[in-house]
């Protein structure tokens, strides 16, 4: 195993040792788990302010999960295994996308293995898990989430796996750690039209995965419009406390990795302690601006139509594939 | 030792041909399945052996067919296709048992599973040009048979059997066409005598012969636009059939494409394997949309053939092109990435197929719509129907996945190939994969959610009972395949490698490192599908663990049962369920202008008033646009010279015997 890392090893600045990256990653899972709620809460809060409200405490978020987690879970009838696995597969797979992806560090414990597309489908798996999970109860609203989820993914999925591919193409791998030390290595790239390009398409799709306005509204309960709402209408209890914490960490995941990705200063390679710690700032830092412009992007816009959020999509699908394009004419 | 296998393999399926027809009907079946199974291990054995070694073996009998006499050679190439097709014939032959069990199967239907899977095994042996022809013959025959064989109990079956019919035959008539003109050409007709001419032949009699026969293999592989068939003959063949058909013999038209065009025509031109990658584009997504919008579950399961043939053509076609431009390591590993993915799709689809026979032996249908709540009626089909379900949507820790990421990394490194053309059809790859991966996760989360979960629809899906222990072991052995590619794909990498190598003419170098996972060693990438396996069990383990026992009240422990949420009504019924139609409706919706979906809308209104309806009907269909609008010309044209001709022979003697005076005019006048 450890002849699997030693490119990525020389790729990333120095080799920590396992125990070390093995901390790396508890670490970031940890990060994830606390900081996603707390994103969560700042968005509400950037909401609430620019709407002229005071809108909840950041830490909200937390509170609500130690709530749910004090009541007992209830499950409708008739449901089978799924509907009790898929909140334990949807946050073990975002912690897993957690624990490989360098958010803190580059040198988390399975570095060798750590691939963009191994987080893009283990996302996937996690939005699988929770669509069966809404067809499990057999109620009206869980399969019409499922199904409006479902297709939203299925359109989403083309330009987040583009958009990557023009940053794989340009550091010549997907592996995770060698796209972020390629791009410190060249700062010049950031400014790079592809970069931009694929920004704006990975920002589409941030917005459309986690369920954000204009594609989905998440403080609405209104039978029409819901979609992620939807699917997830019989949780109740730990189980819903799983849901909220899984979605949540999927957006600080989401929003990590952006911001790792296109604006890489910061994120650690030594493995030191205080060097870890900066690095934890800084994510912190980088994650809650993307989330405070999200935000403020929500207030601004109206929810479009469910119909016409797939041409919002295909927008950024356009983009991702402009922006591998550029990047191979300008090469 | 591995000629003997392969030799007795065939022998056996041969001989479980006979067996089926002649034993009395009590016997037949299980005699016929267990000598069938006993073929596939011992074709697998002599398969995995040249695999392994890595050396062909060949032998030449002039006894067996006139004039040419037989030639067979299986080099690792043509071994791999053996072996994928040895482990669906196994399954299959294990899951007919029981398959059939219900009703005593005909003569015919018995003897026509093992004479299909002995076609299945020869063709991929198959060393010279007469011999591939007889078999490629063969094999359309046996599969005919075989998909007719339940044509008294279901119609439709003889309408599919016309295209199917009418499709390959047109196929093979190409490719015939084909290989003669090349066997002219090169001063033999064996297959060593043609590769060994590869030089010496002009650019466009390469390229005819290479065109002629992509047009067959590509009908038998099911590409767009010669797919028609598939989607027709694989729902209404018997399900064991549909497995082979869909496991095995579409990877055929794959091996003709590699064998002609790399092995005998050596490489060729750019533009060929570029036109490959194309078809291999449109039939991904074509087939990728439709699988979506399906809910009839094996005509789903045939498209989701046509997306993953499909992907497998970008892979052929994406290395075929680097080969051209001299991109020998790159070349090599799409080629890998491909020939994975193909024997992946054999292994997930084989088992979907099964299942969805599963399914229509206990509920008595095939139809999405009216199923539901199986899985607690048949809870093994359900979890072998789930591993099959989730590998093809490429979820991590199963097989599918270990494909598409090895297909994606290989158009990944191609860009460095740095020729336009290339990179293009490369971009348009990566763009088929992207889209379809979403679109197939979706499809199988509708025939996963709405078959299986949820509340039955119909008393048929209430009354579903568990099938058989051989049912079940069909589907298990295939499903087995799909976890253990999945946990640890770096197993199948040696066997792969040197079918790739044996692929491209002048073999290529391997890009990947020995080891349980997949490494680019040079490359930079990999992933470790065991550790993620292991990551992502310890990580619902430990969760589940710590909700179960950190709560200090009993009753939080343990989830509590109650109705689901009706909106304040009482009762749910099944009629309130989503039914795969509506799943499938937005997606419809988006992709309209592909789809093309017929609606139909009846209002009856009351007789007292117009604004009171009684009855509101609604009908809706998902025709394939293709054979609309490009077969339904065609068929009109044929038509109509067939009644121009009817009007011929109008029953006169006299007309008759003018008919043949003028033609022996005629046949004089030419002659002098």
């Amino acid at each position: 195993m450890t002849a699997t890392f030693a490119d990525v090893a020389t790729l990333s600045a120095a080799s920590p040792g396992l125990w070390a990256r093995a901390g790396a990653s508890v670490l970031q899972v940890a990060a994830v788990a606390a900081g996603g709620p707390l994103l969560l809460g700042l968005m509400g809060k950037v909401r609430a302010r620019a709407e002229g409200r005071i809108g909840p405490p950041i830490t909200q978020g937390l509170w609500d999960l130690r709530k749910l987690l004090r009541k007992e879970a209830i499950r409708a009838e008739h449901t089978s295994a799924v509907a009790a696995l898929a909140p334990l597969v949807l946050v073990a797979s975002a912690a897993l996308a957690a624990a490989v992806t360098p958010l803190v560090t580059t040198g988390p414990v399975v570095a060798g293995g750590a691939d963009v597309f191994v987080v893009v489908y283990l996302l996937l798996m996690g939005s699988v898990a929770l669509a069966l999970g809404g067809l499990d109860a057999g109620t009206a609203f869980g399969g019409m989430g499922s199904s409006r989820a479902m297709t939203i993914g299925a359109i989403s999925e083309p330009a987040l796996l583009v958009g990557i591919l023009a940053l794989a193409v340009q550091a010549h791998t997907s592996n995770l750690p060698g796209i972020v030390a390629a791009s410190l290595a060249h700062p010049g790239w950031l400014a790079s039209p592809q970069r931009l390009l694929a920004l704006a398409a990975l920002v589409v799709v941030v917005i459309a995965e986690t369920g954000r306005i204009p594609v989905d509204n998440p403080s609405t309960h209104l039978e029409l419009t819901m979609i992620h709402e939807a699917m997830i209408l019989e949780y109740a209890g730990s189980d819903l406390a799983l849901v909220t914490v899984g979605e949540a960490m999927r957006l600080g995941l989401l929003l990590g990795l952006v911001a790792n990705l296109f604006f890489p200063w910061g994120v650690e390679g030594s493995g030191g302690g205080l060097a870890i710690l900066i690095g934890l700032v800084v994510l912190g830092a980088k994650t809650a601006t993307l989330a405070a412009l999200i935000a403020l992007v929500e207030v601004s816009t109206a929810k479009l139509r469910l119909f016409r959020v797939p041409e919002l999509l295909a927008g950024g699908f356009v983009l991702a594939v402009v922006a591998v394009t550029t990047g191979l004419v300008a090469r | 030792m591995s000629t003997t296998a392969y030799l007795v393999g065939l022998g056996a399926a041969g001989a479980a041909a006979l067996l089926g027809a002649i034993l009395p009907a009590r016997r037949r079946l299980f005699g016929a399945a267990l000598l069938s199974a006993a073929a596939c291990l011992a074709a697998l054995a002599g398969a995995g052996r040249v695999l392994v070694s890595g050396h062909p073996f060949s032998l030449h009998t002039a006894q067996v067919l006139p004039l040419t006499g037989v030639d067979l050679s299986l080099d690792p190439l043509g071994a791999l296709f053996v072996a994928t097709t040895a482990v669906v014939g196994l399954a299959a032959a294990c899951y007919s048992v029981g398959y059939g069990a219900h009703a005593t199967p005909s003569r015919t239907a018995t003897a026509a599973l093992p004479a299909f899977l002995a076609t299945l095994l020869l063709v991929p042996a198959a060393a010279s040009v007469a011999t591939f022809m007889v078999a490629w013959e063969l094999m359309a025959l046996t599969s005919l048979l075989a998909l007719l064989t339940e044509h008294r109990r279901r119609p439709e079956t003889r309408d599919a059997a016309q295209w199917y019919a009418a499709m390959t035959h047109v196929g093979a008539a190409a490719i015939l066409l084909g290989l003669v003109l090349l066997a002219t050409h090169a001063g033999g007709q064996t297959f060593s005598a043609i590769a060994a001419h590869r030089g010496r032949r002009s650019v466009p009699l390469t390229s005819a012969v290479f065109v002629l026969t992509l047009l067959g293999f590509a009908s038998k592989a099911g590409a767009v636009p010669l797919h028609v068939w598939l989607p027709r003959a694989h729902p209404e063949a018997p399900s064991p059939i549909s497995a082979l058909m869909s496991g095995a013999m579409v990877n055929l038209g794959i091996y003709g494409i590699l064998r002609v065009g790399e092995d005998l025509l050596g490489g060729g031109q750019l533009w060929w394997w570029l036109l490959v990658a194309a078809l291999g584009v449109v039939s991904a997504v074509f087939g990728a949309l439709h699988a979506a919008a399906s809910t009839d579950t094996k005509r789903l399961l045939a498209y989701s053939t046509v997306d993953n043939v499909g992907l497998v053509l970008v892979g052929v076609g994406a290395a075929g092109a680097l080969a051209a431009g001299g991109e020998r390591l790159l070349a090599g590993l799409v080629l890998l990435a491909a020939l994975f993915h193909l024997v992946n799709h054999a292994l997930f689809k084989g088992c979907l197929f099964l299942g969805a026979g599963a399914l229509q032996h206990a509920a008595g249908t095939r139809d999405l719509d009216r199923l539901g709540g199986l899985a607690r009626k048949m809870p093994a089909t359900a979890v072998l129907f789930a591993v099959g379900a989730l590998s093809i949507s490429a979820l991590p820790g199963l097989n599918g996945f270990a494909s598409e990421w090895l297909l994606l990394q290989g158009l990944l490194h191609g860009f460095a190939s740095h020729s336009a053309t290339t990179e293009a059809a490369l971009l348009s790859g990566v763009a088929a994969l992207a889209i379809t991966g979403g679109l197939t996760a979706t499809a199988f989360v509708k025939a996963l959610g709405v078959g299986f979960l949820g509340q039955p629809r119909t008393e048929g899906a209430r009354g579903a009972r568990e099938v058989g222990p051989s049912m079940l072991a069909g589907m298990a052995l295939l499903a087995g395949g799909c976890v253990v590619l999945g946990v640890v794909p770096g197993v199948a990498l040696p066997v792969l490698d040197r079918a790739a190598a044996a692929g491209l003419p002048g073999g290529a170098p391997s890009a990947l490192r020995v080891g349980l996972g997949l490494d680019l060693a040079s490359l930079h990438g990999a992933i470790e599908p065991v550790l993620l396996v292991t990551g992502l069990l310890a990580g619902i383990l430990v969760i589940w663990g710590a909700l179960r026992l950190a709560p200090r009240h009993a009753e939080l422990r343990r989830p509590r049962r109650a109705e689901a949420w009706g909106c304040g009504r009482e009762l749910q019924t099944a009629r309130m369920e989503i039914t795969a139609t509506s799943f499938a409706e937005p997606l419809q919706r988006v992709f309209a202008d592909v789809l093309r979906p017929d609606h139909d809308l009846e209002v009856t209104h009351a007789a007292e008033s117009r604004y009171f309806p009684e009855a509101i009907s609604f009908h809706q269909r998902v025709d394939d646009a293709i054979e609309r609008v490009a077969y339904g010309p065609v068929i009109a044209a044929v038509a109509w010279w067939g009644r121009l001709a009817r009007r011929v022979p109008n029953g006169s003697v006299h007309r008759y015997l003018a008919f043949g005076f003028a033609a022996l005019v005629l046949i004089l006048v030419v002659l002098a």
